[in-house]
């Protein structure tokens, strides 16, 4: 196995034993970068120099005999929407192409008091707005399996670079199934932690009532080494909760003996694609088989997340980007006329199709006189979805559905049709409204590319959704498989 | 139906501007997203109180007094026009 391809885990025990250096792992994975690149396009911005010398830094605190973290030493990729001090931040728009944050975002301060190697920013859909990472202003990214089809969207640079070794973890952030889809696309695992579980201080906001932060990984323990660096409470973020954090590795035991799962009907019917729905039945007669009592169960409301979801967050997002006038950083138009003409030009030069769409649609949804028609009644039925999330929790323990209805789709399918790429988040997007935590594993392919399935939590139920995929893991090898 | 009228009015608000190809095309886009989101008329939500956010949020209070800041010229550095320690833009008055 190549370097590039190993685990976090596997890299630290042969960082441990001194088998092999910090800056020989970095190396490695820019050397695969240099191999790839040009046909996946995965980064946005790369940080070879800073790499190299903190790679250097963890070889030399290990050589003095310092007492390390996990990831000490471990390359990491971060999605271009999280602040990096001094490094260009753009969330992949002409708006912010060239502003340098004077700040870190919380997770990258924890990323660097775990002394990881941060290797670069990948590309995302426009403001983390897209389903297939082909809204970006700079260049749309390739899915490693088959470099005509998307990775998926809005993290499909951070998915891609896990999945084709361009990095060994990474950061993305899920709105509506953002880090779990492209998880799903790209066949790694990709987990949206509780809301309010990891700080979103410092990541550049879409819609503050549904982001989160979450971990890319090649495989479950990975996924849990990651989350016990970015997950704990933060001051600075009025979103974050007061929760004393687990060790969550201690929760990757392979006995799942009387866990019980709930299938819920609405992820199993009408639109998800037959093949995904046959390799999602072959991952429940595992479950079944390793004693977990799985039953059919319903989330009625399933079928209201799509226009709910498409209310609420442009509605965010409309708000949220209000603060792109150019007149504090980024992008300004030249030449405007007086200062509301240069608001006017700065947003409409500045930002993409995508973006003007859902900041119209947000707009609308919040004006007078469909105010509560729309977003007032969105959020009433955000209620009635919450509420389902928690009858089935009272009875299940994990909830257990495909990621997506397909698999990763040719470039440029559904790019005319909105409403047709909003469809592929249907399986996704109920999970952020009612805050809970889901990831998406590797569960086997259908025509030759990945599918993910998905297992969702109750609140702070990470330790429950790990020991179950842990346990998948350990008795399948579709995590093993590599793209070609 | 989302008329061009409405999407001009909708832009102004937004502080955007838009040519008259962008305006048919968001004018029939947003018409079906709307459409599609009329479903959510079909439930009857009289009693059921709106959910903003998951979690019971708190404001997030320090104390009233002077603290550690970032340097202007770093608050500064990323103004696409300044002029000393002020954000330059064109003449309002």
């Amino acid at each position: 196995m190549p370097l590039y391809y190993s685990t976090a885990h596997q890299l630290h025990d042969m960082l441990v034993s001194k088998e092999i250096s910090a800056e020989e792992i970095t190396r490695a994975v820019f050397n695969r970068i240099e191999q790839v690149e040009d046909r996946i396009r995965a980064y946005i911005t790369l940080t070879k120099d800073q790499a190299i010398s903190s790679a250097r830094s963890v070889d030399k605190a290990r050589a003095a005999g310092e007492e390390l973290p996990p990831l000490a030493g471990i390359p990491v990729a971060v999605k271009d929407n999280m602040c990096t001090q001094g490094v260009r931040t753009t969330c992949a728009s002409k708006i912010l192409y060239n502003y340098i944050p004077p700040y870190n975002a919380a997770v990258l301060e924890r990323l660097n008091e775990a002394r990881a190697v941060i290797i670069g920013k990948t590309n995302l859909d426009e403001f983390a707005m897209g389903s297939s990472c082909e809204n970006s202003a700079f260049f749309a990214t390739c899915n490693p399996w088959d470099t005509d089809r998307v990775p998926g969207g809005s993290s499909g640079g951070s998915a891609a670079a896990v999945a084709v070794g361009e990095a060994v973890l990474a950061l993305g952030s899920d709105t509506g199934g953002s880090i779990r889809q492209p998880a799903s696309f790209c066949g790694v695992v990709g987990m949206k932690p509780t809301y309010g579980a990891v700080s979103r201080y410092g990541l550049v906001a879409y819609a503050s009532s549904l982001d989160q932060i979450g971990p890319f990984a090649r495989d479950v323990t990975d996924c849990a080494w990651l989350l016990n660096v970015i997950c704990g409470h933060d001051p600075k973020d009025s979103t974050s909760a007061p929760y004393d954090t687990p060790d969550y590795t201690s929760f990757l035991k392979e006995d799942i003996k009387s866990m019980k799962i709930g299938v819920p009907r609405e992820y199993m019917g009408e639109g998800i694609d037959p093949a995904v729905k046959e390799v999602i039945r072959k991952a429940i007669n595992v479950y079944s088989g390793l004693g977990a009592v799985v039953e059919e169960t319903t989330l009625p409301h399933t079928e209201y997340a799509l226009p709910a979801y498409y209310l609420i967050a442009p509605a965010e997002a409309s708000s949220n980007l209000a603060r792109y006038d150019g007149v504090r950083y980024g992008y300004r138009a030249e030449n405007a006329g007086d200062l509301a003409d240069m608001f006017m030009q700065t947003r409409s030069e500045g930002f993409g199709a995508e973006v003007k769409r859902r900041i119209m649609l947000g707009t609308y949804a919040l004006s007078a006189g469909y105010y509560d028609a729309y977003y007032n009644q969105a959020l009433k039925v955000r209620t009635l979805i919450k509420a389902d999330f928690d009858r089935a929790f009272e009875k299940f323990d994990l909830l257990l559905g495909p990621t997506s209805p397909v698999t990763a789709f040719k470039r440029g399918e559904k790019m005319d049709d909105p409403l047709q790429m909003y469809m592929v988040d249907i399986c996704t997007l109920a999970v952020n409204l009612a805050g809970i935590p889901a990831i998406s594993i590797p569960a086997g392919m259908a025509d030759k590319l990945p599918v993910g399935l998905q297992l969702m939590g109750r609140p702070f139920g990470e330790g429950d959704i790990l020991r179950a995929a842990y346990a998948f893991e350990q008795n399948t090898d579709h995590h093993c498989k590599l793209p070609e | 139906m989302i008329s061009i009228k409405d999407v001009e009015h909708v832009a102004l608000l937004a502080r955007l501007n838009l040519n008259a190809e962008e305006k048919q095309l968001y004018a029939r886009q947003l018409s079906d997203i709307l459409d599609h989101a009329r479903k959510l008329q079909d439930l009857n939500t009289g009693d059921i109180p709106p959910t903003a956010h998951v979690l019971p949020l708190q404001n997030v209070f320090r104390e009233d007094k002077a603290d550690k800041h970032m340097p202007v010229d770093k608050v500064l550095t990323n103004a696409p026009d300044r002029q000393d320690n002020f954000f330059k833009v064109p003449k309002i008055v």
